[in-house]
Formats: C-alpha cells, structure tokens, sequence
C-alpha cells in the first residue's frame, strides 16, 4: 500500500473541490492507503468545528470526522487559519494545524502526490 | 542523501487570487522541512512561473504602498535569497510584450546571489521532468 498526500486550498464553500479532495482521501483510506490531507489558504475552513450543515452546502464535518477515525492525518496551514481568524479553540478536535513545511515534509515520502489548488 | 524533489509551478496572476503567493510561501517553507524528517534527508523546491503567472515577476510592484501586504516580488526575492531556483517562461514574456527588464531579477540588496533565470519553455518542462513531484498555483 502507497501513501498519497492531498493539497487541498479551495474553500469549504463556493467551491466543490474540498469535497472532491475529503471523498478521494476516503476511497483511498478503503483501499488501504495511508492519506494526508493539507489544507492551506482557504482551504482551513474545513478546520472550523461547529459547521452547520445545509442541504444547498457543502458539509464536510461529519465525513472528516469519520475519515479521522479510519486514520486521515489531516492538518491547516496555521498562519492561513489565523490570518481568517480560525483560532485552534475553533478548529475541530484531531485537525493538525503546523506550518507549511510540514506540507512538504509529507510529500517527502509520498508515493503520490495531488495539488488542488485554490479558486 | 534522500532527496525529494518538489516543482512548484505558477501559472496564475498575482493578487487577484492567492495562489501565486501560496507558492512562493510553501517553497520557501522548505528550507524549514528538515525539523520534521530524519537527518539528512532533504526536500528542494524550484519554482517556474509560466502563463499568466510570469505577470508575479513584475518589478516595482507597490502592494505595500496600496494594500498594506508584503508583494509577490518581495517573496520573489526571499526565494532567490534561500537559493530557490526561479525560472520564468521567456515565450509568456514575450506574450506580455514584457523583457527581462520589466521584471524581478535578483536580490542583491538582500545579499542573494542566485538570479531569476528567464528561459524558454522547453528548459521549464525539462526542470519539471526531473521532479519527484509538481504541485500547480
């Protein structure tokens, strides 16, 4: 089995791309893979807890949750999430928040890796 | 030595979106990768701006002056002081009517040695060929 490391800086809302980047990463994690998810620039919304969902909205909190619990490592940009004011008092329990190197230090190993990138 | 090799490749305008700065940022980040990987195991990032995306390497930009944010060209030169490869494609200049002189090309107030390289397409591909990995603003 591989490792894959999804970039993902779209935002939760206004664009399906998360939602593209949290099912790939759950196909993946099905399939045995191991799966870091990266969320930067817009992309740290997904880090917010408390989101609501709506049926015209995407909501990722409960599919994130349950891709957590299977053995997603997923963490934000912590100075992107700061500059929206996402405090970690905010952000969902399990979601990393680290600076951009460890973006790259995941890719370092990473069979594969997929960039989505922001609007 | 374990040397992953990442291509971060720009290809959208500056400040109407924040992707090209994302780029420049997360290359630079990776003269900090070291702290999360064994010793001696190394992550190099080049950067190449292509498209739309040579329109970032625009000199005397005045983002401080205008929007308070540190500029495109700033980090530009930043990269060029940690000894990123910067690479612009010259065909896309050319498509902008823009020359080497329309653009960032060194650092040399910050004390960088290593230069912008203006460079056709073909040399831009070539770079991307030998990368483990691409990641596209």
């Amino acid at each position: 089995m591989g490792k894959l490391t999804i970039g993902c800086f779209a935002s939760l809302v206004g664009s399906m791309s998360l939602d593209f980047a949290v099912r790939l990463a759950g196909t993946a994690l099905d399939k045995g893979h191991k799966v870091d998810l990266w969320v930067s620039g817009n992309g740290t919304m997904l880090s917010i807890k408390g989101q609501r969902a709506f049926k015209d909205y995407s909501a990722l909190e409960k599919p994130l949750k349950e891709l957590m619990e299977k053995g997603l490592n997923v963490t934000a940009c912590e100075a992107c999430a700061e500059a929206r004011g996402y405090h970690k008092e905010n952000t969902l329990d399990g979601f990393k928040r680290h600076s951009m190197d460890w973006y790259l230090a995941s890719s370092f190993d990473a069979d594969r890796v997929l960039h989505i990138g922001g609007e | 030595m374990p040397t992953t090799k990442l291509g971060f490749i720009v290809q959208r305008a500056g400040y109407k979106s924040e992707n090209p700065k994302l780029a420049l940022t997360h290359a630079i980040a990776s003269q900090s990768v070291e702290v999360y990987l064994n010793d001696g195991d190394i992550v190099t990032a080049d950067i190449a701006f292509i498209g739309d995306g040579v329109l970032n390497c625009k000199k005397d930009q005045k983002a401080m002056d205008i929007y308070k944010l540190t500029s495109t060209e700033t980090h530009i030169k930043m990269s060029l002081l940690l000894d990123l490869n910067v690479m612009v494609c010259k065909e896309d200049l050319d498509r902008f009517g823009m020359t080497e002189n329309d653009i960032v090309l060194d650092a040399e107030e910050f004390g960088a040695e290593l230069t912008v390289k203006v460079v056709p397409f073909a040399e831009i591909t070539k770079m991307m060929e030998g990368m483990n990995h691409l990641l596209f603003f």
